[in-house]
């Protein structure tokens, strides 16, 4: 009945010889909320990094709205290096940069927060409509794009009062205070309008009342938007609260997969987090 | 909304008024007046300046080529105005030179005299700006993959080959070898100058507005960000090296009516350096402090200093100090004086119209406050 939106297939993420992701099979249908949680340094983030074009998967392949959009397969001295599975099942290259990656609807936010500095709130999120822009560069510079210039403009208006940012949008985006300030990365990533939004633990460094918001906030946007949602968190409440489903990476390697519930009574996960003891 | 009227009518004014005040220099003073030379070299050195701050200040990438597209752009405007009948005198050691004819005397045959040159001089100045243009992307397709320092080398280095390929003889019956292009059409007075520039700068201060110009700013701010909210980083950083490199093929156009003759030799890697020196003390990322700067700084090494170097400086008259040469250590000081008490350069990032915005003024008050 949903479709798939995401599909990541067989992916192997090799730094030299470190095997940062390993093997990883996951799939996201439309309209769900998924958590990929997991330790530190279980590569949680260099998923994401692949998913979105930043790096290019070793092996393996990633599939969009039933699309292939990313494929790749060991070359060059990585041929003899590589220590993963399914090797030689996958021929093509396909390497699209991270652009146009969003430009095919998929947008993300930083875990460190990266917005454009010397910007104002507003115009962060104005940027963003950018690659959703028809006019080209003689038509911009001479101002014969006006109508879509107001049009975005007025978008933007709309998408900073349903975040509840349009009362500081004139204010220098590094001005604002932190839980403010992941609220317009989160602002920025939908102007992009994305049909699959990735947050990159939108919770860091907030106090569970700021978390607790940014909970609602995210059912909010999911249901406003029609958005489907893959996060990385480690705040376990708001993991627990909003996902649909889980799945958990341990040392590259997905471990468990299930409701939330499931996951809070797989053995193997709670062995990841808090270790497994010695004479046990 | 009023704050937006009151600045547009501030700027209208300021622009009208030094406008004025150009056409007034025009008519009461004769053209090889100090404050005409003066004003020419301080527009040419303008438009390069915002031209070289569109890359550097408002796209981040950090190039040193400027000099080298603005020899394109003067060695297109000469080659391509020179009156046929001057042809033989200016290439006297190249037979006459390889181009037979001259697009100022092609458009002044069906436009009429006056009129006709005129268009045609506009005409080679815009071919010179194409010119940079195309060589920007050409050198931009393996250059643009570097960044900060790399590029800068990679593009200073562009600057110095081309220079030194235009001296090579078996060029000569085109770039003249190592002689000199003269005797071309000129603008004698100020004016045209100033609007020709101004109209380049607008049409630049449009771009960086536009939706464009943000992408830009964006990709200044923050490369990865950018790319992940969908900007093409390839195609906007080889996009903003062009139209830097256009207008800075326009400057050099100008550059070469303003000198009078043209040499490889004047656009020097130092060249770029006074530009660049321009920008930083104009305020990276502010077109108006580019303008500024360039005025000043030409007001100051080409009129206000001079004394300096001739023996008699604001009525003193000591030659055994004020030597040859003396001008420029005490520019060198002025400079860091200024680099020292504006951080930022004169305007920061503030553009004209900010001058009179209450909310500026604000944000300094709170900075201080909070220090």
């Amino acid at each position: 009945m949903s479709k798939s939106v995401l599909k990541i297939e067989n992916a192997t993420m090799q730094f030299g010889g470190v095997v940062a992701v390993d093997n990883l099979n996951l799939e996201i249908n439309e309209g769900e909320i998924v958590a990929l949680i997991g330790p530190n340094g279980a590569g949680k983030t260099t998923a994401f990094n692949v998913t979105t074009g930043v790096y290019q998967p070793t092996n393996g392949a990633v599939w969009f709205c039933g699309e292939k959009v990313i494929e790749n397969h060991p070359q060059g001295k990585m041929k003899k290096l590589y220590k993963g599975e399914h090797d030689g099942e996958y021929t093509h290259v396909l390497a699209p940069t991270p652009d146009k990656i969003t430009k095919m609807g998929m947008a993300r936010t930083f875990q460190n927060i990266r917005l454009w500095k010397s910007q104002t709130v507003f115009d962060n999120v104005l940027i963003a409509k950018h690659c959703r822009a028809t006019s080209n560069v003689f038509s911009a510079t001479f101002r014969l794009n006006r109508k879509e210039e107001a049009r975005q403009r007025q978008e933007v208006l709309e998408l900073l009062e349903v975040v509840g940012l349009a009362d500081v949008k004139d204010e220098l985006a590094t001005s604002l205070p932190y839980g403010k300030q992941r609220r317009l990365e989160i602002a920025r990533a939908l102007a992009a309008e994305p049909k699959l939004l990735l947050l990159d633990e939108p919770a860091a460094g907030m106090n569970p009342q700021e978390t607790d918001e940014l909970t609602a906030f995210i059912g909010e946007i999911r249901d406003k938007f029609h958005l489907t949602i893959f996060l990385i968190e480690h705040h376990m409440n708001l993991v627990m609260n909003i996902s649909d489903r889980i799945y958990v990476l341990d040392f590259g390697k997905l471990i468990a997969e299930g409701t939330p519930t499931e996951i809070q009574n797989n053995k193997r996960v709670i062995d990841a987090y808090l270790g497994v003891a010695e004479d046990a | 909304m009023t704050m937006k009227k009151k600045k547009t009518i501030f700027t209208a004014v300021v622009l009208a008024i030094l406008l004025a005040a150009c056409i007034v220099v025009d008519m009461t003073l004769p053209t090889y007046h100090i404050a005409v030379t003066v004003i020419k070299k301080a527009t040419v050195y303008a438009l390069v300046a915002v031209s070289m701050n569109l890359l550097n200040g408002f796209t981040g990438l950090f190039s040193l080529g400027q000099a080298g597209f603005m020899l394109l752009g003067a060695y297109a405007y000469g080659v391509l105005t020179i009156p046929v009948a001057k042809k033989a005198s200016v290439y006297q050691y190249f037979d006459g030179g390889a181009i037979p004819f001259s697009v100022p005397e092609i458009f002044a045959g069906f436009l009429g005299e006056t009129v006709g040159t005129v268009v045609g001089m506009l005409f080679c100045l815009l071919i010179g700006g194409l010119l940079a243009a195309l060589m920007a992307y050409l050198i931009g397709l393996p250059v643009l993959r570097l960044k900060s320092d790399y590029l800068a080398i990679a593009t200073l280095g562009f600057a110095e080959i081309l220079r030194a390929f235009f001296q090579w003889n078996a060029l000569g019956p085109i770039t003249n070898g190592s002689n000199l292009l003269k005797s071309y059409p000129t603008f004698g007075k100020a004016t045209p100058y100033v609007l020709l520039a101004g109209l380049m700068i607008a049409v630049i201060l449009l771009l960086i507005n536009s939706t464009y110009g943000r992408a830009f700013k964006a990709i200044r701010d923050d490369e990865v960000a950018a790319e992940a909210m969908g900007i093409n980083l390839a195609k906007h950083k080889r996009m903003a090296f062009i139209i830097s490199s256009f207008f800075a093929g326009i400057g050099g156009g100008m550059m070469a009516m303003y000198m009078g003759t043209i040499a490889a030799a004047p656009f020097k890697s130092s060249l770029t350096y006074e530009i660049l020196l321009i920008v930083v003390i104009g305020g990276i990322g502010s077109i108006t402090g580019s303008v500024l700067a360039s005025f000043l700084y030409i007001f100051s090494s080409e009129w206000l200093l001079r004394g300096l170097d001739s023996g008699t400086f604001l009525g003193i008259n000591a030659p055994d100090i004020f030597k040859n040469g003396f001008r420029m250590a005490v520019f060198s000081v002025i400079i860091m004086v200024i680099v020292l008490f504006f951080r930022k350069g004169i305007m920061g990032d503030k553009e004209l119209p900010d001058l009179i915005d209450p909310k500026y003024r604000r944000k300094k008050r709170k900075e201080a406050a909070g220090k």
